[in-house]
């Protein structure tokens, strides 16, 4: 929406909603105490300015209950604020279950993006309305920052880790993606467009994107192309851990600790395998770190995401 | 206004000032007089807020048009340098290096620092780091913003990122010898009655100032030498590939750099509650309050600094855990702004410049303090972060209410310091110029930041021209409020007319020498009687700590 002095930004999530309501409030609470202060700072001035014949006796001199009180109050309506905005803090960071899964890779100096189906974008992305879309992104360089003023939704994305955000658009049309962490020469230019679509918009554009390989199913390529089938596949005879029904569950470690299997720790695994050795197997497994890229990462990932119980594994 | 002349004062004395005792340029290069060493590092910090201030200039004409006038790589050295340059060659010196090194021995009634050899070395140090960040500059700067993230600053940047570097890493020693120097002085050298409860609250500020300098200084020099060691080896310390953390960086950045902003927020607040008592001829309200949020403020800001991070993928629970301790250090400065405001309450009010300065300060700084709860405020933070909101909020603490207290320190101790008095109404327009032109500037950006607007970018889109206009046009009004005291307080060295030792009728000790002083500030070691703000705004009259009363 176009004004001629914008003042606020759309609200087109309902990330957007809630951050909103709490920045309302806030900016109201702000206008008290700017306003208290410029009050009593303006009423004092021109009462007691030199020359006025207003009374200075009795001056009030310190008085600790009255300080006291004053940082009470204060410190009360401070957390009241902070236990609002950790609250939902946490309902932002932390991805309910996804209807659907899209993986984004910062890049100096552009976006790129990789639906689960194998089309790919860049500096755009299309998503449909009223659906939970959980965002997977990692960075091949710099640090980044994925940020849509629309969905109040921004989260950094630091190379050598998968980070993950979440959104649901309310409403269909174009919003604007920004980097806003400072990623070097053409920092300003790396921004894109995320197009909110209706279900039936989004399907026709999924097919219109022609015929590609899903990303699990690159991913399997990738998986035998680089051996992994060798010991995790089905007939292999060295002893490596299952990769079926993985995800999500449960892992002990070598070391007595235990980790969720999510994107973060599959993809440390990949490159760093020593120290994620699997309780009660030998740490024979080599390290890919410097071999694979960030994309190649994200499809043997969406692989290993994919197998089911019941599912064979590549060969 | 009686023009008393304090005839039992032990400073008064006809012996020359500071300033004409011996007049070489030898005898000022190797000076070890304090309010000599103040005059050389005003000298020193006044040229790097003008190279700093011409950086800002070049960015907001770059930003009056949506795709830009600049080529990127020189927008993009323009705002690393002009962090660089305004944090550590001015606003984290400005105020200690000046008028600390100048009014704490005068205020404490001492004759000089404890360490005047060291002072002085720490002026040479200053101008070391500032030849080492010229160099970079000139030689074609460095692009990494002021913060020098990882691996952006030591894998993929090109410039002069290790000089730039170096210079604050030596900028640091200044520093820290500066901080060093004040401690011990306030310490050991106070007069006699000078207990720690009748010290101005200059002093404690500069105290407690001094305290957070010595203890995050060091690691600014372990982050920085860490940094050059990453850039040319390549250790992997802060690079995933080699299994380093670039979030470390940011870890060990903040923790100096957080504190760095009460480095530069403390002093002003200790300049603001000499200036308010002054001018509303009144007690400062809540001596011993102000003294206990100075010193909780300076200890509370080492355990805030991740509020940096919020976004940045460190965990959850460490976010809520130092958003909390952010409310905790927002109530002491809570605390201090409502004493300020309170201490007007039935006093005699003068408006002249230095007082306009403070309560344009007190104003930016709530201001400034208002918007640092909406960062504060985790979900908040998570849409502002990294936006024009957040640049606005920091140039209001930072910018607004520093550089205002500074100005009105610089306008209060001018005719102490000179022994000239300056144009009285060239003042207050500068005064409210600033707080005019700072407005227009800044406040444009809170929206700017709230609609999206990424910081440290040279182009935007084209509805968000008209706030960026409006904030160019105020950075011009704002240029000319910061120059124009250059222009009529050099005119005053020469044409105005002279001060007497009190010409505000202030209660401080260092009133009561002449001024300019002696070489040696007082004739013989004031013996203190009272606490200071002893004015009485019912019968208009005030005691100087060392028990001379006068009518005002």
């Amino acid at each position: 929406m176009y004004h001629w002095i914008p003042f606020w930004p759309d609200a087109a999530a309902v990330n957007a909603v809630v951050v909103n309501n709490l920045y309302v409030a806030e900016l109201g609470l702000s206008a008290v105490i700017m306003s208290t202060v410029v009050i009593m700072m303006l009423s004092f001035c021109i009462r007691y300015r030199r020359g006025s014949a207003a009374s200075r006796a009795n001056l009030v001199e310190e008085t600790w209950h009255f300080e006291a009180a004053w940082t009470a109050a204060t410190l009360g309506v401070f957390l009241i604020l902070f236990v609002w905005g950790a609250a939902i803090y946490l309902w932002l960071f932390r991805p309910p279950p996804a209807d659907e899964e899209v993986y984004v890779i910062g890049k100096q100096w552009m976006w790129k993006v990789e639906h689960p189906g194998g089309q790919r974008e860049i500096d755009a992305l299309h998503v449909p309305v009223d659906k939970i879309i959980r965002l997977v992104m990692s960075s091949e360089d710099v640090i980044h920052s994925f940020f849509v003023p629309a969905f109040r939704i921004k989260h950094d994305v630091v190379p050598g880790t998968l980070e993950t955000i979440w959104f649901k658009a309310t409403k269909t049309g174009v919003f604007r993606l920004e980097c806003t962490q400072y990623c070097g020469l053409q920092h300003a230019t790396m921004h894109g467009q995320v197009v909110v679509m209706t279900a039936p918009e989004y399907a026709r554009w999924l097919a219109e994107q022609g015929v590609h390989e899903s990303l699990a199913a690159q991913g399997a390529d990738l998986f035998r192309a680089h051996g992994c089938s060798g010991c995790h596949g089905e007939n292999s005879t060295v002893h490596a851990p299952s990769l079926r029904g993985l995800y999500g569950t449960l892992v002990h470690l070598q070391d007595g600790s235990v980790r969720v299997a999510d994107d973060a720790y599959l993809r440390d695994c990949i490159l760093n395998p020593r120290s994620f050795t699997v309780a009660g197997y030998p740490p024979v497994m080599p390290d890919f770190s410097g071999q694979l890229g960030e994309d190649e990462l994200m499809k043997l990932i969406a692989y290993i995401k994919s197998l089911r119980r019941d599912q064979e594994l590549g060969q | 206004m009686s023009t008393t002349t304090f005839g039992r004062a032990p400073g008064a004395s006809s012996e020359p000032s500071y300033l004409t005792s011996e007049n070489t340029v030898v005898s000022w290069l190797f000076t070890r007089d304090h309010k000599r060493i103040a005059l050389l590092f005003f000298a020193s910090i006044t040229f790097f807020f003008f190279v700093g201030g011409a950086a800002a200039t070049l960015m907001r004409m770059n930003l009056a048009t949506p795709q830009g006038l600049l080529q990127p790589s020189l927008y993009n050295r323009m705002f690393t340098m002009h962090g660089i340059i305004m944090v550590w060659f001015f606003l984290i010196p400005s105020i200690p290096t000046t008028f600390g090194n100048f009014f704490i021995p005068m205020m404490i009634g001492a004759h000089d620092l404890a360490f005047p050899r060291v002072n002085l070395l720490s002026w040479y140090v200053f101008n070391l780091s500032g030849l080492v960040v010229l160099y970079a500059l000139v030689m074609g700067g460095a692009d990494t913003g002021w913060t020098f993230y990882t691996p952006l600053s030591t894998v993929y940047a090109n410039g002069y990122v290790f000089a730039a570097a170096m210079a604050v890493f030596i900028n640091g020693f200044s520093s820290i010898m500066t901080a060093l120097n004040f401690v011990v002085t306030i310490h050991r050298l106070r007069a006699p009655g000078m207990t720690w409860m009748r010290l101005p609250l200059f002093v404690w500020a500069i105290y407690a100032v001094s305290v957070v300098m010595l203890t995050a200084t060091p690691v600014l020099a372990m982050d920085t030498f860490l940094l050059a060691v990453e850039r040319f080896i390549g250790i992997g310390l802060f690079d995933p590939r080699h299994g380093g953390d670039p979030l470390l960086w940011q870890h060990m950045f903040w923790f100096y750099s957080h504190p760095a902003v009460y480095i530069m927020i403390l002093p002003a607040m200790g300049v603001v509650s000499e200036i308010i008592p002054c001018y509303a001829r009144r007690p400062v309200f809540g001596y011993a309050g102000m003294t206990t949020a100075l010193m909780s403020i300076a200890i509370l800001s080492f355990f805030v600094w991740a509020h940096h991070m919020f976004v940045a993928g460190i965990s959850l629970y460490s976010s809520i855990f130092f958003s909390l301790a952010t409310f905790f250090v927002a109530v002491p400065s809570a605390i201090k702004v409502f004493n300020w405001t309170v201490s007007l309450h039935k006093g005699r009010i003068v408006f002249d410049a230095p007082m306009l300065y403070a309560l344009g300060f007190v104003l930016l700084f709530t201001m400034g303090g208002v918007t640092g709860l909406m960062l504060a405020t985790l979900a908040i933070d998570v849409h502002v972060h990294g936006t024009y909101f957040v640049v606005a909020h920091f140039h209001y603490i930072m910018v607004g209410a520093t550089v205002s207290a500074f100005f009105g320190a610089l306008h209060y101790w001018w005719p102490k310091m000179t022994g000239r008095l300056y144009p009285e109404m060239w003042a207050r327009f500068a005064a409210i110029l600033t707080y005019v032109g700072f407005n227009l500037t800044f406040f444009p950006q809170f929206v700017l930041g709230y609609l999206g607007m990424p910081r440290r970018s040279y182009a935007y889109p084209e509805d968000w021209q008209s706030w960026n206009l409006l904030s160019s046009a105020g950075a011009s009004i704002l240029a000319v409020a910061y120059f124009l005291p250059l222009l009529y307080l050099g005119w005053s060295l020469f044409w105005e007319r002279k001060a007497d030792a009190n010409p505000w009728r202030a209660t401080g000790l260092e009133w009561i020498t002449s001024s300019p002083p002696p070489k040696h500030n007082f004739e013989r070691t004031p013996i203190v009687q009272l606490g200071p703000y002893s004015y009485d705004p019912e019968n208009d009259t005030f005691v100087t700590q060392e028990g001379t009363q006068d009518a005002t």
